[in-house]
């Protein structure tokens, strides 16, 4: 309600002001519940862990010891580094694969293809990502589809391993992440005014600078918003690395998963959870700055 | 004579599917003119625009610019461009540099685009602007801006898809007499189409009306408002009261027409083929070829009085406009309605409502035009 409005109605105001904020904080409340109750009390408690040493059965103290570890200890560092780089990657190959994928449902196909398509990219994604990635063990194991099949075109003697490598891994990574891509840019490429393509091809521009000039421009707050998406959802990841990756895939949920669970660490699990937040913020804040884009832009 | 022409049409046919879009249309436009396509909705004025640009292939027939077939060849290298109905300004860019995105795709140089982009902002009278974002610009500055980006290109042929469109009157209005006069300095053939008459007729120097994928009537905006070849340019081009009646009779290049709400009026055939007796035909008269007296009597039927046909009617309703005023008048006794305008001189400016006025027209300014519904009818047959 502007101030004019407020200083006419002043008798108004009382009785509708209230009842407005009642109405909001009503609105509201079970998201505040659940930011509170499930986002913000676990992570304050995880700090609170972190942040103590175990000196004896329920002695503890204060104590930066778990992060300086992390620090200190090269495998820690080397594994983060490696899912940092590695996600990265991911990221950077889902967009490339994702683009062509969204430019073409949102500005090529029209109409009931279009939504079919779309559809078909959303299908995969109804079925739990622990089954899709069995499915990709079922296609690349050693006694799976795709060895038995180039046996039988005579291409290889022997049954060939396609699962624990790097490469596997990236393919089961910028798959889980395909959806979380092909959202943002489809809905960011369908505000694209086609007669802008049309007005770009007509002054002389062709598909290399057209592309460059108007349609990455136009795209970036949903390729920023999708690569956001992607990134922490890879880096988060655990089910794809461990299952397509193997023992030695290292990915530094892994680790994180390892402190908790094998070692009985969780201070020192507490402060890797840590860590990963505040390394992947800040590497998405880099990206931010890199691609001149505001966090803000991504969520328009 | 083919280098005058700058564009050419030869037989050109778009179908989509059954449909067709564009049927069989020719036209040839001289060097620096202002041609205008007019036409309602859906007449296939945009297929025939894009098709001009290269968006579409034609299904049949020939485009020609400055002697050069443009068949297989796309937009990004015929030498026109369009301004599109909602401009398409890159809102990515600054002025400046939708300005001289075009030049940027020739690869000329950066100093040389700067010095061209400017002299083209001075040319549209936005010196200032090239810094701006296009968002900061008002609709007519962006008007300018969406056609200076064309104009520094230099095409053999400048396409305006209806981009007054999105502009309110005023300033509708004044974009007309600017666009004209542009187009007057620099001299570039231009080709609008529009389905706004006024448009048409204030700015070009021919115009095509269109109706149905075809060509009704290409001519001088005089010649289509003066001379109408068709029923549909009659109706569609200025506004004219219309009745349908039959030829009774023939007399010479005069007819009479019984009309069919009742009463007779004397007419000459709109087109140059002569009228055949029992035709049903369409009838128009412009409302300011009606002289208009004051009467006593509200009694005379529509009828011939020296060589000018007479009627007597009520003012029913009174459409003040100022200089376009008008009366809707009508007949006591068949019950049809005229519409007449009212003399700039304010001679009138008294008239109410339910006065007799004494209307008069000449012969010749009533044409009747073989009804389309007819017409149709003679070449199923």
């Amino acid at each position: 309600m502007s101030s004019a409005e407020i200083a006419v109605s002043g008798t108004e105001q009382r009785s509708v002001i209230p009842t407005l904020k009642l109405g909001t904080f009503l609105l509201m409340l079970p998201l505040l519940l659940w930011l509170l109750l499930l986002i913000i009390l676990p992570h304050v408690d995880l700090l609170i862990v972190s942040l103590r040493e175990v000196l004896g059965y329920r002695e503890y103290a204060f104590s930066l010891q778990n992060y300086a570890e992390f620090f200190t200890e090269p495998l820690y560092w080397n594994t983060f580094v490696r899912t940092a780089v590695m996600s990265i990657l991911a990221t950077i190959i889902t967009l490339i694969v994702g683009f062509p994928v969204s430019y073409y449902i949102a500005k090529v196909m029209k109409g009931r293809k279009r939504n079919l398509l779309f559809i078909m990219c959303l299908i995969p994604f109804w079925v739990s990502e622990l089954v899709r990635t069995f499915g990709w063990m079922i296609l690349l194991r050693e006694s799976g589809v795709l060895s038995s099949f180039i046996q039988w075109i005579g291409l290889v003697d022997g049954p060939v391993e396609f699962l624990y490598t790097d490469a596997t891994l990236m393919v089961g990574l910028v798959y889980t992440s395909m959806l979380f891509m092909v959202v943002p840019l489809v809905s960011v490429l369908d505000t694209l005014d086609d007669s802008l393509i049309e007005a770009a091809y007509d002054l002389g521009g062709n598909t290399v600078s057209i592309l460059r000039e108007i349609v990455i421009p136009h795209a970036m707050p949903g390729i920023a918003s999708g690569c956001i998406v992607v990134f922490m959802l890879t880096l988060g990841n655990y089910l794809t690395p461990t299952l397509l990756g193997g023992k030695d895939s290292l990915w530094f949920t892994e680790q994180i998963y390892n402190q908790f669970i094998t070692r009985f660490n969780w201070e020192s699990g507490s402060a890797f959870g840590f860590l990963l937040l505040f390394l992947s913020s800040a590497i998405v804040f880099v990206g931010l700055k890199l691609s001149r884009q505001t966090l803000a832009d991504t969520v328009k | 004579m083919s280098n005058q022409l700058d564009l050419e049409c030869r037989q050109l046919v778009k179908s989509f599917g059954k449909f067709t879009a564009v049927d069989n249309v020719s036209l040839e436009i001289p060097k620096g003119s202002f041609f205008s396509i007019l036409g309602p909705s859906g007449c296939g004025k945009t297929t025939l625009l894009r098709m001009l640009a290269g968006f579409i292939e034609p299904t049949a027939g020939d485009i020609v610019i400055k002697g050069n077939s443009m068949l297989g060849v796309p937009p990004n290298k015929r030498p026109v461009n369009m301004v599109f109905q909602h401009l398409a300004l890159f809102p990515m860019m600054n002025v400046a540099e939708n300005i001289g995105y075009g030049l940027r795709r020739r690869k000329i140089p950066q100093p040389e685009i700067d010095k061209r982009v400017a002299d083209v902002l001075e040319r549209v009278s936005l010196p200032d602007a090239g810094s701006k974002n296009v968002d900061q610009l008002s609709g007519g500055q962006r008007q300018r801006v969406a056609i200076a980006r064309s104009l520094i290109l230099e095409p053999a042929v400048l396409l305006l898809d209806e981009p007054l469109g999105a502009l309110d009157l005023k300033l509708r209005e004044h974009m007309k007499v600017e666009l004209k006069q542009l187009q007057h300095e620099v001299g570039t053939t231009f080709v609008y189409i529009t389905h706004d008459q006024s448009e048409a007729l204030v700015m070009s120097d021919n115009v095509a009306v269109m109706n149905e994928g075809r060509f009704e009537q290409v001519g001088s905006p005089q010649d289509l408002y003066y001379n109408p070849q068709t029923a549909f340019v009659a109706g569609f081009v200025g506004d004219s009261n219309r009745w349908s009646g039959k030829i009774e009779s023939v007399d010479g290049d005069q007819a009479m027409v019984a009309l069919d709400e009742g009463g007779v009026i004397a007419a000459v055939s709109g087109t140059n083929s002569s009228m055949g007796l029992g035709d049903q035909v369409e009838l128009f008269v412009r409302p300011e070829a009606i002289t208009i007296e004051r009467s006593t009597s509200s009694q005379d039927g529509a009828h011939i009085e020296d060589g000018k046909n007479t009627l007597t009617g009520v003012v029913e309703n009174l459409l003040f406009d100022g200089a376009n005023s008008r009366a809707q008048v009508r007949d006591q006794k068949t019950g049809h309605q005229v519409t007449v305008s009212l003399p700039q001189t304010g001679a009138f400016s008294d008239l109410v409502s339910g006065e007799n006025l004494r209307l008069s027209w000449s012969v010749d300014k009533a044409r009747s035009y073989v009804s389309s519904a007819a017409a149709k009818q003679e070449k199923a047959a």
